[in-house]
Order: C-alpha cells, then structure tokens, then sequence
C-alpha cells in the first residue's frame, strides 16, 4: 500500500475533466453538456410533434393496446396461445417462434456449412466438385424463392392426410407436415429423468477430465464409447427400476386433419430448410476461407506427426482457423435472424408476422408496433453478437494470442 | 422492404408536418395532376391489372369516377397495390388520397386508424371454399379443418369468432398476400380457404381448375366494402363520398354512360340539379356543375359498373343480391342529390 498516494479528489476530478471535456478541458464539457441537452430537446420536440398530429388526425397511439385482446387464432404456437389472449401474449408467441427457427435454423446451417467447406476442400474430385457446386447453386438463388420451394413445390406435393404416407401406422407424412406419437408422462418418468440427468452431466464432464489427463499424461483417453454407454444405459436401468417412464400418444386420422401425437408443421420445415441451406452456402464460403488462411505447413505438420486429415483438421487447424472465421460467421448469424422475417411469405406465425402484421394492421399502430419490432430485432443482433464475442474471446485466451 | 418504408413515410409525415397532414388533398391532387388510389393486388373484378397494365373493375372506377369528377379525365390515377396489412399505413402516410380495396367498414378502423369511411360500394360477408372432393356441404362441418386467410384481414379475426362460437378446432395458416394463400390452399395445404364471398369467386378464377371448388352456403359476417379517406380533411371526404352516391343515385335515375348526355338536357327539376343546369352542387363540392355527367361518362352507373366486372357480363358472374337498389329489392341506397 503507497501512503503517499494523491488524494483521491484531485485526481478524480482531473480525470474527470480528462474524460469529460478532452483536450478542451471544463469548456469541452460545457459543449459537451449543451450538446446533448439539444439533442434531448430536438428529441422531445420530435416526439411532442408526432404525438400531437397523429391525435389531430385522430390516430390511436401509445402503448395501450398491449393489453388489449388480439381475437385471431394462430396455428404453431410454443408457449400456450388462444383468440382470447392479449397483444402482448401475440408478441410473445411471435418472439418465441422467430427464436425457434433461428437457433434451428443457425445449428444446422452450421453443420451444413462446415460439412460443405470440408467437401469443398476434399482432396476427392467428385467430392470438391459436389460442395463447390452447392456452394454456387444455392448462393445464387434467391432466398424468397428457396422458401417458397421448399413450401409449395416440395413439401406441397406431399399427400394429403387421407392419403399420407404412413411408418408403421404411427408416423405419418403429409402435406400437413410429419405427424409423430407423442411421449405422455408415465409414473416412471422422474426416476427416468433424473437417470438422464446424471448421464447428460457425466457425458458433459468426461470429455473434460479425458482433456485434463491427455495434459497431465500424455495419454489420449477414447470417450465416445463410454458416453454413448451412460447415455443409453443409465435411462435403461431406470426403466427397469422404476417401471415404464413414457407411454405413446399414437397420431390418428380423424376428419380433415390427425387427431394427438406431435407434430412438424411444414411452415416450419420449409422455413428451417431454407433458411439453413441458404445460410450454410455462406458458411461454408467463409469456413472455406479461414481454413485456408491457416498455413500450409499445419496440415503437413500434424501428417508428419502421424494424425490423420481428419484428426488434423479438427485438433489443430480447425482451431487456428476459427479466429478467422467466427466474426463473418456471426454475421451469417445474423442474416438468418433477420431473414426469418421471410416467414410472412408462407405464413409461418413468426414475430413479423403476428406482431408487425396482424397486430399492426388490426391495431393501426404502425410506428409503435415497427418501433418494437427493430428494437427487438435489434436486440437479438447484439446478443448474438455478444455471445459470438465471448466465444471468440474464449478461443483467443486459450490460444495465448 | 415496402412495409418499412411506409411506416418510415408515416413517421416522417408526423414528426415533420405542423398542420394535420393533406388538410387540403384536392389541391394537392390537381397540383400531382395525378390521383393516387390504393387497390389490392390483383382481384378480378374489384381491381387488377390487365396485361397491358391497366386496371379495371369495381373498385377501380370508384378511383376513376373521383379522377373524372376532379380532372374530367378518368385516366390520371396512379393505382398503388396494396395488401391486406400495409393498406392503412399508406392511406395515414399520404402515400394513396384515397383506398379502394375491398376493404371492410368497422368501428374500430373507423377510429383509431384515422380514416373515414366513404360510403359502402358493396354489400358483402364471409365465406368459405373448398374442394369439391373434399365432400364437405356445409361450414358446419369444419372441425378440425386447417384453413388458408390472408393477414390483416377482417377475415382472420371473423373466423377465429365463428370456430370458437360454434365449438369446433381449428388451424389457421395466414398468409401476407392473397396469391400464396390461394397456393397454399391449392396445393392441399389447407382445406378451405376464406375470405369475402364476392374475392372467394375472384379467387377461384386464379385456380387451374374452378370448377372443382364451390363456395360453401355459411355467410358468417357482414363485410360492408368501400372506400376511405384519412381524418382530418372533410371536403375531401364529401367529393369521395358523393362520388360513390352520384353513382349510385344516376342508377337510380336511369341515366347510363350511353344516355347521359339526352339526360343532361332533360326539364325535370331533379335532373338538373344532378346536372348543374339548375344551381351549383357540384361547385359546392368543390368540383364543377357538371360532375355528374364526368362520372357517368367515365365509368357508367353504379349498376353498369357492377354489371360490367362482377356481374353477369364479367367472368365472375356474381348475382346482384343485396347489392339490388332499394327500390328493386336490395339495400343499395344512396342519399339524395339536392
Ligand atoms: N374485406 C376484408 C378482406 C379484404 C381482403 O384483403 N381480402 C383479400 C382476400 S383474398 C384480398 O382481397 N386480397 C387481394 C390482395 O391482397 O391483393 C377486410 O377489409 O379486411
């Protein structure tokens, strides 16, 4: 501990002149002071105004209708929904089905992307040729047209749900999307769940330790086989223990459409497929890229090391390259997220739809509703990105760079 | 995208503009030379565009009987189509003067939208269309049906009331626009489609084959179709709705596209009134003393109108019905001109 340390105030108060006025000193802060109180003032002005006409125009506006209820039905909902619900509950259902199809649409288009990127650089001719050519195809395409594909020409084609391809008698394809039994609790489930638990928790921290004795040892440890073990089998001696966890809520036909089991909607799957093979054409261009910034000489030092292309690529390029790759990535991810407001198009119930759609158009708040919905946009970007971030971060500080 | 942008102009309009936006929108129109009318997308019979783009149908010469009465030219109208959802945020943006889209009169668009409606130009409720194969005869048998609709619309809300009021399930998949909620419906998707009778007929012209989809019995709403003006500028509101009377009411007097000009020559006190040759109602308005005559010259009356793109001498061959004048069985009714 210095004794001799200035006394805090004066140094706080120059720095506080330091980072309030810069170089200028107290003026620069008074400027600063005057400036922002104008832009508040221009900004209560702006406000005043646009309240003040839309109420002589006689335009409802505020956030009241929030609370008032919405009276339409929507189809795929995750959170429960009815007619009798509030807007608010509208927004929330919307929200909630926009998140969905991203974070679907991100996982796969992920997997997709890397897989294509991989193709793409295969020393295989027909292999490098396929994933270039997916690349170039489905880049080219227009996304609306992509979506509308998948809906209309594809998943539109399927049977009607007298007719419907059927797994089974239990699975049921149609052009009401893939109907499948349903899991319905059963006495068993708690002891089942808990046995899943504890597997899902050894299967996570096992990779973990295998890491920490490959450090401490030298010693690889295989860890697959003993995690698809747990996974399996701690549930099944559960099931023997506590007796059946689930019974199966089996889909059947009744009238227009099936009656119980689950179910993928076609919106969905259209939106999702879409969306994911559009993304990944990116994604792969991008994984492409980063990997080949990594040197040359990597590849041939983990050969010579005696690892094979894959092991190669996963343990030692594939992490240089991902310090390339994610920022541009995250954009991916964003342009996905924005992208899904295509949902509209094939009326996929997303927060676009429902919420700067309908709610809009039956409330007439058009600035308040478009004001939400960027602002909620505009938060999923800066999560997204914050989170790419600290992962980025993360590989950064474990690399030592 | 155009509904941004349109929100965008909205915004703008209300932050910017100090006196109620288009308190003055008959000079603003003959100033653009140009007026500017929202119509939807493309339905025959109300208003879509042929292959050489020009529009027709009942909708639209409410456009042009308004054009014909201000300039007497009943070709300067731009028509801006509009869907469902976005119609209402252009017609408070300023972006249209006026909106003729089958649009349904409710009190609560009435209100907190900002608009007025001008008067009801046809007489309409909701129904349902499926296919034929499905063997269905009655709306009643529904439950558990997945249906197509368009966002935005009355339609969406009108069926959620008819499904819950009657106790049956449903799921319900809205489209923005009407085409790919017609191709949903076409592809099997959903089992019936619904809307407005008369745009379930216009609709049904688009199908590959029509004649494999009837319109069930069930009407389940009053649909009451017109045009409207924003809030805030009355002279404007009167021209329109006169506009849409003095079609109706040269009906009701016998006075036709071919026979207008006889007419406007006749001695009978309420025809000159109509006329102009007797006082100045058209001036009052704001137009001239002969804008009778311009509207039926452009466009017919009201019952030609219909004729000529619904009715019998169109491909939708929609019957009359309530939309009969008063005095011929229907509920058509103009107030009088004097
Ligand atoms: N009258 C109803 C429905 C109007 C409406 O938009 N109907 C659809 C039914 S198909 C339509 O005309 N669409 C044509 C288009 O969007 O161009 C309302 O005002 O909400």
């Amino acid at each position: 501990m210095a004794i001799d340390a200035r006394p805090p105030p004066m140094q706080l108060v120059a720095k506080l002149r330091r980072v309030l006025g810069g170089r200028s000193g107290w003026k620069g802060l008074i400027a600063q002071v005057l400036f922002v109180a104008a832009l508040f003032w221009i900004g209560y002005e702006i406000f005043d105004n646009a309240r003040d006409n839309l109420a002589n125009q006689r335009i409802a506006s505020g956030f009241g209708f929030m609370s008032h209820t919405a009276g339409f039905g929507v189809s795929q909902t995750l959170i429960p929904y009815q007619e009798s619900d509030s807007y608010t509950r509208v927004f929330l259902v919307g929200l909630v089905n926009t998140l969905l199809v991203s974070v679907v649409g991100i996982f796969f288009a992920t997997v997709i992307g890397f897989a294509v990127a991989l193709a793409r650089l295969s020393p295989n001719w027909l292999i490098s040729r396929i994933g270039g050519g997916y690349v170039e195809i489905v880049r080219n395409l227009p996304l609306l047209f992509q979506i509308l594909f998948w809906y209309l020409a594809v998943l539109g084609a399927l049977p009607s749900p007298r007719q419907s391809v059927s797994v089974m008698d239990s699975f049921f394809l149609s052009n009401r999307g893939i109907v499948v039994p349903r899991l319905v609790g059963e006495a068993g489930l708690d002891g089942f769940l808990v046995a899943l638990l504890i597997a899902v928790a050894v299967a996570i921290g096992l990779p973990l330790f295998a890491r920490r004795r490959l450090f401490a040892t030298g010693k690889p440890m295989r860890v697959w086989p003993w995690v698809v073990g747990l996974l399996i089998g701690l549930p099944l001696i559960a099931f023997l223990i506590f007796g059946k966890p689930f019974s199966l809520e089996v889909p059947v036909l009744r009238g227009f459409n099936f009656a119980g089991g689950a179910r993928l909607a076609p919106e969905f799957a259209a939106l999702t497929l879409a969306l994911s093979t559009y993304t990944a054409a990116f994604i792969a261009e991008v994984v492409r890229a980063g990997i080949l910034s990594v040197h040359k000489g990597q590849m041939e030092a983990g050969a010579s090391l005696g690892l094979s292309r894959g092991q190669t690529l996963r343990l030692i390029v594939i992490p240089q390259a991902l310090r390339v790759i994610l920022p541009p990535l995250t954009n991916q991810y964003l342009n996905l997220t924005k992208n899904s407001s295509l949902a509209v198009a094939i009326g996929y119930p997303d927060l676009f739809s429902v919420f700067a759609g309908t709610t809009l158009s039956q409330t007439g708040q058009a600035i308040e509703v478009i004001a939400i919905t960027m602002g909620v946009y505009l938060l999923i970007s800066l999560v997204t990105s914050a989170l790419m971030s600290l992962y980025a971060w993360r590989i950064n500080r474990s690399m030592g760079a | 995208m155009k509904r941004v942008s349109l929100v965008a102009a909205l915004a703008a309009a209300a932050v910017f503009s100090v006196s109620p936006a288009g308190a003055q929108t008959l000079k603003t129109v003959k100033d653009r030379g140009m007026l500017s009318c929202g119509v939807s997308q493309g339905l025959p019979g109300f208003s879509a565009p042929d292959d050489k783009g020009n529009w027709t149908g009942l909708d639209v010469d409410v456009c042009r009987a308004i054009a014909a009465a201000v300039f007497d030219d009943a070709s300067k109208v731009k028509f801006v189509p509009l869907s469902a959802k976005d119609r209402f945020t252009a017609l408070q943006s300023g972006e249209i003067d006026v909106l003729s889209r089958n649009t349904t009169w409710t009190l609560s668009r009435d209100t907190s939208l900002g608009v007025n409606f001008a008067g009801i130009s046809y007489f309409d409720g909701q129904g349902f269309m499926a296919k034929k194969a499905l063997k269905v005869n009655s709306a009643l048998e529904l439950n558990g049906a997945s249906i197509c609709v368009q966002t935005g619309t009355t339609n969406e809300q009108n069926v959620a009331d008819y499904f819950k009021g009657n106790n049956m399930k449903y799921e319900v998949i809205a489209f923005a626009n009407a085409d790919e909620a017609v191709k949903a419906y076409e592809s099997g998707r959903c089992d019936v489609f619904t809307s407005d009778v008369s745009q379930l007929y216009a609709q049904r012209l688009k199908l590959a084959t029509p004649a494999d989809h009837i319109v069930l019995p069930e009407v389940i709403s009053k649909e009451p179709l017109g045009p409207l003006v924003r809030h805030g500028d009355d002279q404007w509101f009167d021209i329109v709705k006169w506009t849409l009377f003095a079609m109706i009411n040269a009906e009701e007097l016998g006075v036709t596209q071919k026979n207008v000009d006889e007419m406007a020559k006749s001695d009978k006190p309420e025809l000159k009134r109509v006329f102009g040759t007797d006082g100045n109602l058209g001036e009052q308005l704001g137009l001239t003393k002969d804008w009778v005559s311009r509207i039926v010259k452009a466009t017919g009356n009201y019952g030609e109108s219909f004729e000529r793109n619904v009715g019998t001498g169109s491909k939708l061959e929609i019957a009359r019905g309530l939309n009969k004048l008063w005095n011929k069985g229907g509920i058509m009714y103009a107030p009088p001109i004097r």
